[in-house]
């Protein structure tokens, strides 16, 4: 081979021989290989966090080494939502270890050893987590503390009925271990089945708040290691031109003044589904500047005959024209034609919008991949790993075991790096095909800049929604007929069968189609459009996000209708779902929603309202303050905010994640659109996709309420409840209901 | 051929494109990757680092602009008095969430609080409102850096 | 009847005074040959230039050809540009030597007349949102090494775009009555009691750089106000500013280090950075003037006869509430008092222009001391919020994104206001109606 070729190489022996295929084996070694990674340490990093070698690794979740550090293998993504913490609790808890001694990494892709076992395959995603590993993380903590306690029994022969454990370490009379002193022995017991847990009333660690993040550390001393900061010796940066328009292919390319920027090795065109916004042209530079300076020099005519060319405008308009025409029913009781005919008090006729939204993680788009003979492997924020190691091994031809995805922190994602359609990593790996073809071996990380992870597509869809609703003279609720017009995120992916039952997405009507109050005759109809090609995606808390908006709307509709309380109103209608009721209760006592507000200065007006939503069985109540100003400008001063989330692991955790589930779904109520003209999404940074600021960002307090039921997620769930809150409150301050996202200057205007 | 202070340290590097911003610099030539990219346009605060103690957006700044001046990086920060009161700050409250846009909300209130000793909550917003957080983690960066300066008021920190 | 009598007479005398000037005006088309006039000191390249052609681009750079022949994105001089004017839209033409769609057949005498006399190849008359009526002071030699220099381009083929004008002002020949009562042809005149530098400076201002035709002020029928040179003027929705001598409401106070880093450069500390038109004109033309040429534009521009500006627009070079800023916040009165303005500003602008208006990091982004600020009706402020500002010279490039499409009128003008009384220390009166009409202009 040339030197040249012979340059790009990684020199990694360890790697080599796990696709050489050594099996189970190879990912204890391996597990220990890629923390050593040679080719970051030959960076010039001193490797200060060398973990010694493995002693004791009972299962697929722990591993306990000679010098008492424990690693808890995470199988979920670290994204912000605390899983890391919450996954080490559960096992730190049931092994009693010392809550300082546990570090957290990322599991390689296994959907044997590391699935979900909610979702059916190793993935991180409908605030799943904690629910999925409960029991699991706790047995695996369990059968290694009983595997310490055995060794401990063998060493000092004595039984182990006898021996305590506590915060890393083992009693007995005139004894004493630690962890690290006992993993070698410990290796040596066999694996027990079945082994008690403890009893919650005996809990150390699930439940307390002073626990500290398990991340806290290196995201604050610039160490931690996202996609963006990883580096392979000989690594090539690849910076991407896309088409403007979904579905456009390169026609004529001229490269010449991009391969002569200084430090350009090669210039790509990659192709994939031309369904979508696929095809383009990857410039490859040693560093990333001079990528991106090479990608700006391409001169680039596209080919756009096949490319998607409506526009927001035109898209509702034809979901207004859908929505007049019949759906598929999602959910039918009673019998609404009857009711709607029958003679009623008042109707409310309403049509709700809202936009796509974009994920916009503080990371953009990237990974990085290095192909070998016979597979490849990816360094990512993995959110995704069987349906991206399934999609890498077909582009490839590849059995699935020889794409090795290796887990990083993710700088944000809120569902972008779980596509099905496994977008970015196959852009990734076409693009390092395209580049072995020409001879270029060296791993290749794709980094999208904002602007292309702006108009990247895999949006939340759009939504339409037409609905009716009739009240009796009591003002009750009697009936409501509801029609969604939006895309389906899954349809056309390999998880299509996931969701879709006779042609309806049920991601589509969540919290519609199932909602929790008692409404006599409820009738849900969904339209899909099948000829929007905009790339849609779950994005955090999925239907949820905008179902809720809705819902939550119109029974606030209904209420000023009735001349009712908004908070009775809803309490009333929630007599079959105690732990949503308990939750609105909870905010609105901790808000003195009794007690009048505190008034605004002259000349301002201030409101309340409220919003209770379930989703992924954990049940949110908000309530939102907000003062607007005479100039129709406002601000959210507050948000009271109960959560009922089963048994509450990290109740810390729980706050945070409420707080920035508000934060997150606050800059989508006030501000967030994407918006396509002739096919061309308008937005590209953040000039023009505004996110929330600091100086928008209320008060929020959070009340979690005590329950021993199973622990469900929280990272989703505070998301769809913050824009119902604030436009109701709004609602109550100026008597204007705003039935369209972004709220953005609808009052000023 | 040219030379840079980085936290302390002076480097030499050969062969730079002076135009360079100072965050690909920091990025892929010095292997500091504390600074994050986040927009390219100085509209989201991750790339913030210090230039002779003032908060820059590197992301817009040339290294050449950099040449001859004292950058300070978040891992070099906590060098600081300051500085390291707001990471223990940090670490105290648990702010960070994904993490992602911490080093540069670090750097801009370490800034702060090196110019306003006892900033009040909207003095904090007005300072701070050019670091994204996309996570929604505000509320606690406010009460560290009450926190830090609380901490540092205390240690009688003239 | 003396009645009758007087109509007749004053008839007959209103016939015979239009018969007279129509035949001058007639006459008067397509003068634009005097071969033998000696070429002006003022005019020419610098003499450090020698190759005819570079001589030829550096005169095609001052005369700033390329801007109004060249729509962005497109092959240079290839013409397209459109101007938007009361009556209707021109599109600009080619200039490349294309023989059929372009000046390829025109003859050294065609292109000297287009910029002499304001008149095509075939005689007729070219509407004067091409400034002959400034080119018209260049000299034949000049001219030339411009046409030297456009035939030695790339040639394009690109026929020209159809004018979208009305009657009557698709009618050219009445343009002939417009140059009869407004174009003054005369060549370029050295001010013999003036230094050499002062007359180069008049050359590179008024004949090549036609700065009077955006600065000067024009009258109802479209031509610039005379003894009102440079007064400042306002077009597609930008304010050229006062750029005459006077201290208060023109470029007076400022130093020579100053204006000539901003014609140089594109921005001068303490004063601000070309944007829109201006900055295109800095980067299209002015940053490739020798040192020597910008610092005899000073010279010139130091001796423009004062004229006052709209009492109003001074610039307050001790804005209250900046001062009371720092950095990094505003005064705790401004924050107590936050309204629709401020949190715009705060979010979307503190980042970069810091609260004390000082700009972060880099001086193009600095507030304090702009005309920009300065101006009540806040024209140039209203348009770099709706559009950005982008400048790249050899000094570097300055880059402020757009905020228009994001942000609506009531908050465009909210957030002006806001930029007037805090930067400039003015009462703002932007509304929202302001910013719609300004969105289009």
């Amino acid at each position: 081979m040339s030197d040249s070729a012979r340059d790009v190489f990684i020199v990694n022996e360890s790697r080599r021989r796990f696709l050489e295929g050594m099996g189970g084996l190879a990912l204890a070694i391996y597990a220990g290989a890629a923390r050593a990674d040679k080719g970051w340490a030959a960076l010039g990093k001193a490797d200060t966090k060398a973990i010694a070698p493995a002693s004791f690794e009972p299962n697929a979740f722990v591993r306990i080494a000679s010098d008492n550090t424990v690693t808890v293998v995470s199988k979920h993504l670290e994204m912000g939502q605390g899983t890391y913490t919450g996954l080490a609790t559960l096992l730190a808890e049931e092994l009693d270890a010392d809550w300082d001694q546990v570090r957290v990494e990322g599991a390689p892709a296994d959907v044997a050893r590391y699935k979900n076992t909610l979702l059916g395959l190793q993935a991180t995603g409908g605030s799943t987590a904690m629910a999925n590993s409960y029991e699991q993380m706790r047995s695996a903590g369990a059968v290694a503390r009983a595997m310490l306690v055995a060794a401990a029994a063998q060493e000092w022969k004595v039984s182990a009925d006898s021996i305590a454990v506590d915060r890393g370490w083992l009693y007995a009379k005139g004894h004493k271990a630690s962890f690290g002193q006992l993993a070698a022995k410990a290796a040596q017991q066999p694996v027990p089945n079945n082994v008690a847990l403890k009893n919650p009333k005996d809990f150390k660690l699930i439940g307390k708040s002073e626990l500290h993040r398990k991340d806290y550390a290196d995201k604050t001393d610039g160490t931690a290691v996202f996609t963006q900061d990883y580096k392979l010796p000989h690594m090539l940066v690849a910076v991407v031109a896309h088409p403007k328009r979904f579905g456009a292919v390169p026609k004529t390319v001229n490269a010449d003044k991009a391969r002569a920027v200084p430090n350009v090795a090669a210039v790509v065109q990659f192709s994939g589904d031309n369904r979508t916004r696929f095809s383009g042209i990857a410039v490859l530079a040693r560093n990333t500047w001079a990528a991106r300076s090479g990608r700006d020099a391409l001169e680039i005519d596209w080919d756009e005959s096949q490319a998607f060319k409506l526009g927001s405008a035109e898209i509702l308009a034809q979901y207004k024209d859908m929505a007049g025409r019949a759906g598929l029913v999602a959910c039918k009781e009673g019998d609404t034609e009857a009711a709607f005919a029958a003679r009623h008090a008042r109707l409310i006729e309403a049509e709700y919008e809202l936009p796509y939204l974009a994920h916009a993680p503080m990371e953009p788009m990237n990974c990085l991949v290095q192909l070998r003979e016979g597979g490849c492997e990816i360094w990512n924020g993995e959110q995704f790993q069987t349906g991206d190691q399934n999609a890498i091994a077909a582009m490839l031809k590849v059995p699935a075991n020889n794409v090795a995805l290796h887990q990083l922190y993710a700088g944000g994602s809120f569902g972008r790096r779980a596509n099905p359609s496994s977008d970015y990593l196959l852009e990734a790996v076409s693009i390092a095909l395209a580049a072995w073809d020409k001879g270029v071996r060296a791993p290749i990380k794709l980094m999208w800049t904002r602007e292309e992870d702006t108009r990247g597509g895999y949006y939340r869809p759009a939504f339409y929604h037409k609905a009716k609703l009739a009240l009796d003279g009591d003002g009750k609720l009697v009936a409501w007929q509801h029609h969604v017009v939006a895309q389906s995120i899954i349809k056309g992916t390999p998880f299509e069968s996931f969701a879709i039952k006779n042609g309806i997405d049920g991601l589509s009507v969540e919290g519609l189609a199932d909602m929790a109050y008692e409404v006599p005759n409820l009738r849900v109809e969904l339209s899909t459009p099948d000829n929007i090609r905009v790339p849609v995606l779950s994005w955090r808390s999925v239907g949820h996000s905008s179902n809720a908006f809705v819902s939550e709307g119109l029974v606030d509709e209904a209420a000023a209708a009735a001349g009712k309380d908004p908070y009775q109103y809803r309490r009333d209608m929630l007599s079959k779902a105690p732990r949503l009721k308990g939750v609105l209760e909870l905010a609105a006592t901790k808000a003195g929603w009794g007690q009048p507000l505190k008034p605004g200065a002259a000349g301002e007006k201030r409101g309340r309202g409220i919003a209770v939503h379930e989703a992924f069985n954990t049940y949110v109540a908000q309530l939102a303050e907000v003062t607007v100003k005479s100039d129709g400008s406002f601000k959210v001063d507050r948000v009271v905010c109960a959560v009922d989330c089963g048994l509450a692991i990290n109740p810390d955790v729980i706050v945070a994640q409420m707080q920035g589930g508000i934060g997150f779904g606050l800059a989508a109520a006030l501000h967030g659109a994407i918006t396509l003209k002739d096919g061309v999404v308008e937005q590209s940074n953040f000039h023009e996709y505004i996110p929330l600021r600091i100086n928008e960002m209320p008060v929020v307090d959070v009340h979690i309420v005590p329950s021993a039921e199973k622990p469900t997620g929280v990272g989703e769930t505070a998301v769809p409840l913050i824009a119902p809150a604030v436009v109701n409150a709004l609602y109550n301050a100026t008597g204007k209901r705003i039935r369209k996202l972004p709220i953005a200057n609808q009052l000023s205007a | 051929m040219i030379q840079l202070s980085i936290n302390g340290k002076v480097h030499s590097y050969d062969d730079v494109d002076p135009s360079m911003p100072l965050l690909w610099f920091l990025r892929d030539i010095a292997n500091l990757t504390g600074a994050k990219y986040g927009c390219g346009m100085a509209l989201c605060g991750a790339c913030t680092v210090h230039l002779d103690g003032q908060a820059v957006r590197s992301c817009v700044m040339p290294v050449a602009a950099a040449v001859g001046k004292k950058v300070t990086t978040v891992e070099g920060v906590v060098d600081d008095d300051v500085g390291h009161a707001v990471q223990a700050a940090w670490q105290k409250l648990d702010v960070v969430q994904c993490g992602y846009c911490q080093p540069g909300q670090i750097m801009s209130a370490t800034a702060l609080l090196h110019t306003n000793k006892n900033p009040s909550d909207a003095a904090i917003d007005a300072a701070m409102a050019g670091n994204v957080c996309r996570c929604g983690t505000y509320m606690r960066i406010r009460a560290a850096i009450h926190e830090a300066a609380n901490t540092l008021s205390a240690r009688g920190r003239s | 009847m003396k009645i009758r009598r007087f109509v007749l007479t004053a008839s007959a005398a209103l016939i015979a005074a239009a018969a007279a000037f129509t035949t001058y005006a007639l006459l008067t088309v397509g003068d634009g040959r005097e071969t033998n006039a000696p070429q002006p000191a003022a005019a020419g390249a610098p003499a450090s230039i020698t190759d005819s052609l570079v001589r030829g681009e550096y005169l095609a750079r001052a005369a700033d050809c390329i801007a109004c022949h060249t729509v962005s994105g497109q092959k240079p001089f290839s013409g397209g540009v459109a101007f938007t004017m009361p009556f209707g839209t021109i599109y600009s033409s080619n200039i490349t030597a294309d023989k059929e769609t372009g000046i390829g057949a025109w003859s050294d005498d065609d292109f000297v007349r287009a910029l002499h006399a304001g008149v095509g190849k075939n005689g007729e008359p070219l509407y004067p949102a091409f400034p002959y009526t400034s080119y018209t002071a260049l000299s034949r030699e000049d001219i030339l090494a411009i046409k030297a220099y456009l035939f030695s381009v790339p040639v394009v083929h690109a026929p020209a775009k159809a004018n979208e004008l009305s009657f009557p002002f698709n009618q050219r020949w009445g343009l002939s009555y417009w140059n009869a009562l407004f174009l003054s042809k005369q060549r370029f005149q050295s001010a013999q009691a003036k230094s050499a530098a002062w007359n180069r400076g008049a050359y590179l201002a008024t004949a090549l750089g036609h700065c009077n035709e955006c600065h000067t002020p024009r009258n109802i029928l479209y031509a610039l106000k005379h003894g009102r040179e440079l007064a400042g003027e306002i077009l597609q929705g930008w304010k050229a500013y006062n750029i005459t001598s006077d201290k208060i409401y023109g470029i007076g106070s400022w130093t020579d280090q100053q204006l000539s880093d901003y014609l140089g450069n594109g921005h001068a500390t303490g004063r601000g950075t070309a944007s829109g038109p201006m900055g295109e004109v800095v980067e299209n033309s002015l940053q490739y003037l020798t040192q020597e040429d910008i610092a005899a534009l000073v010279t010139y521009l130091r001796d423009v006869k004062p004229q006052q500006g709209e009492p109003g627009n001074e610039l307050n070079d001790r804005p209250p509430r900046a001062l009371a800023s720092t950095a990094d916040t505003p005064g705790a009165g401004e924050m107590a008092q936050a309204d629709l303005g401020l949190q715009l500003f705060e979010g979307a602008c503190a980042g970069c222009h810091l609260w004390n208006g000082q700009g972060r990091q880099n001086e193009a982004a600095a507030l304090l001391g702009t005309q920009a600020v300065s101006d009540s009706e806040a024209y140039n402020l209203t348009q770099v919020i709706l559009q950005g500002s982008q400048l790249q010279t050899a000094h570097g490039e300055g880059f402020m994104p757009s905020f228009g499409r994001a942000y609506s009128d009531a908050e465009v003008a909210a957030l002006g206001n806001f930029v007037l009384a805090h930067f400039g220390g003015k009462q703002g009166k932007l509304t929202a109606e302001d910013i719609a009409k300004r969105r289009a202009p």
